[in-house]
């Protein structure tokens, strides 16, 4: 084993070093506080459950990102959580019934087997909400409205909002009856936006109607001006399609009138967690990241495998994505107290009232040797690479039997250590 | 974004084009041309590796073709230019393969020395689409052990390291040239405009146009050529 064989991380999972790691944590106290102004209940799930929990509903793609243990006390198998969301649901459906609606947050560490991308983390720190009991668009707006103050209050000035709706695939794909090959080939065809692709797949559906609507779907796209579009492509479209465009309709003028701030991209044919998703899906992009920020959605029926089926919505982010946002923030420099501190009562009580005042107080210890006008530092990372700052910039002085704090700078000759 | 995990994105009002070198780059200026981007001095005389165009804001990054996907599915190029095979190869997560540009037609298929029986049990197969060719045996139910060649795969079965070959195919000279035929269809290849998720969602309003004055560039020469 080589030395470098010691300390080498795994793909994909990295240490939060300071000052980062500090900046992550004020983030997550001010979001988990933002939750709970919104009146979401904080819950912390198990990092392991049993694989048959965590996966319900969710699929063959959460099936390969969770990392498997086996019980030594059950014999079962167990899987380290990937997804926080499923987990929130059973405890909707199981833990707490509350009958209502029920909101809940959490930020909680997750591991995955690969990334979401080739450059992304496996070990990312999933921060989100979920509301239960509500279908409609009051329940998908709130949530969206979280969701958008969360990404802000983060740091994200210049946001994008992609939303979609799987019902309107869902109806028109019911209606044409296509057998389960071409239907998965359709849909293939439709999340890549392979266009040429799509004629071939829709040749075998009956009524031309709805031929039609599958091809002009994955089209729709683009700013608000795509709902009007859509509205008359989609007249003669079966009900539920219709019904579907008029939530995303009311979702879409609602975040104009109360976010115009906000830049909105309707994708009419977004089929991003289709398996999982029954209603409203969103996603938030800012720029300069090649990735969604923010994604969520609803997924009714998710509960019914816990026995008991209800409406949900909701979103999640990466709280480390969402630290990069604010770029770096120096934190504020602190004080220097003399070794006394840990011998002396006075000045212990004077470090002690300073702590208690949020001062940041060390104690130079003896063989730490200061020169006066040099200040200890440290490396520090900044978005133009590593750069000198202080870790202090007063100090705690005996002056005339009184202990004072004094700048850094004029530090005076009756301090030696 | 400071974080060495989060991919500097080609910047807001830019748009960055990344185009496979090589034969496929020949084709796909016409096509940039019609759709009023062309670029600001002649690549094939330069060694540069970005280019300015007559657009102000658009860029245009000449790779290779296998490095295409990458670059567009990390948001390092909006908008990408690349062989079926390649997208094939690399996976469509994070991708949009929204026009097939049909310059550079060829097809995927297998091959093997004439007249050779194809050997019973496991099957020694040499390839630089690792990926495609384990998808394709696998779903026939053909064990395989792959081996990966950068090129020159025809020489694989003549010195017995492969009994086959998958490999790109398009009038089958080299393959008959080298003693081999080709064996099995497994896809037809052209070349696709790709376009990365996160881009297409914030620079719609720029990109949509390109999209579609490209995809008339793309018909016009369809209709002239029959």
């Amino acid at each position: 084993m080589t030395i470098a064989d010691r300390w080498l991380l795994p793909d994909g999972m990295e240490e939060i070093l300071p000052p980062k790691a500090r900046q992550m944590e004020a983030l997550r106290r001010r979001l988990l506080d933002l939750f709970h102004a919104w009146g979401y209940d904080m819950v912390m799930p198990p990092p392991v459950e049993f694989l048959e929990s965590l996966l319900t509903g969710a699929g063959h793609d959460l099936e390969l990102q969770t990392f498997k243990v086996t019980d030594q006390l059950s014999g079962r198998t167990m899987g380290v959580s990937a997804d926080v969301t499923p987990q929130v649901a059973r405890m909707d459906a199981h833990s707490v019934p509350r009958s209502g609606a029920a909101r809940f947050c959490y930020c909680h560490p997750v591991l995955r087997t690969r990334a979401d991308n080739s450059m992304g983390s496996r070990a990312p720190v999933q921060i989100g909400a979920e509301l239960f009991g509500h279908a409609g668009v009051a329940s998908d707006l709130e949530i969206l409205n979280l969701m958008v103050s969360t990404l802000q209050q983060s740091g994200a000035d210049e946001l994008y909002l992609d939303l979609g709706h799987v019902g309107l695939y869902r109806g028109l794909v019911d209606a044409a009856g296509l057998s389960t090959e071409q239907e998965q080939q359709l849909f293939d065809a439709i999340q890549h936006k392979r266009f040429a692709d799509i004629a071939p797949c829709v040749t075998g559906v009956e009524s031309a109607v709805v031929r039609e609507m599958l091809m002009a779907l994955p089209h729709l796209s683009g700013g608000v001006e795509v709902l009007e579009q859509a509205r008359q492509v989609l007249a003669a479209a079966p009900a539920g399609v219709r019904e579907a465009l008029s939530e995303l309709t009311e979702v879409a003028h609602a975040l104009q009138r109360c976010h115009p701030e906000i830049t909105l991209y309707l994708d009419l044919s977004e089929l991003r967690g289709y398996h999982y998703h029954t209603g409203m899906v969103f996603a938030a992009y800012v720029p300069g990241l090649g990735q969604a920020l923010a994604k969520g959605g609803r997924y009714d029926e998710i509960g019914s495998v816990f026995g008991r089926a209800r409406p949900a919505t909701g979103f999640s982010t990466d709280l480390k994505l969402l630290a990069e946002l604010n770029g770096y923030q120096p934190s504020m420099p602190g004080i220097l107290a003399p070794v006394e501190a840990l011998t002396d009562p006075d000045c212990a009580q004077e470090v002690a009232r300073l702590r208690a005042m949020g001062e940041r107080v060390m104690i130079a210890l003896p063989e730490y040797r200061v020169e006066t006008h040099q200040f200890e530092t440290h490396r520090v990372e900044s978005g133009q690479g590593a750069h000198q700052a202080p870790t202090y910039d007063r100090r705690l002085l005996k002056v005339e039997d009184q202990w004072q704090v004094v700048s850094a700078g004029q530090s005076t000759d009756s301090f030696s250590d | 974004m400071s974080e060495n995990n989060v991919i500097k994105t080609s910047t807001q009002d830019t748009l960055t084009l990344a185009l496979s070198k090589g034969r496929i780059l020949k084709e796909t200026l016409p096509l940039l041309a019609a759709a009023g981007i062309e670029p600001a001095e002649d690549i094939s005389k330069s060694r540069k590796l970005v280019f300015d165009t007559n657009l102000p804001n658009v860029r245009l990054l000449v790779i290779r073709a296998t490095d295409v996907p990458t670059y567009v599915e990390l948001g390092a190029a909006d908008l990408g230019v690349a062989g079926k095979d390649v997208l094939m190869e690399h996976g469509d997560e994070g991708l949009y393969e929204p026009l097939d540009l049909e310059i550079a037609h060829c097809r995927l298929m297998t091959a093997g020395i004439k007249g050779a029986a194809i050997p019973q049990g496991r099957r020694r197969v040499a390839t630089k689409f690792i990926d495609t060719a384990k998808r394709w045996y696998a779903e026939r139910g053909i064990q395989v052990d792959l081996i990966k060649l950068y090129g020159g795969m025809e020489l694989a079965p003549i010195m017995g390291l492969a009994d086959e070959i998958v490999d790109i195919v398009d009038t089958g000279n080299t393959l008959r040239a080298n003693g081999l035929e080709p064996r099995e269809w497994m896809a037809d290849i052209s070349t696709r405009l790709v376009v990365n998720k996160a881009a297409m969602k914030m620079k719609h309003v720029r990109i949509q146009p390109l999209l579609e004055q490209m995809r008339e560039a793309v018909v016009r020469k369809r209709t002239t050529a029959a």
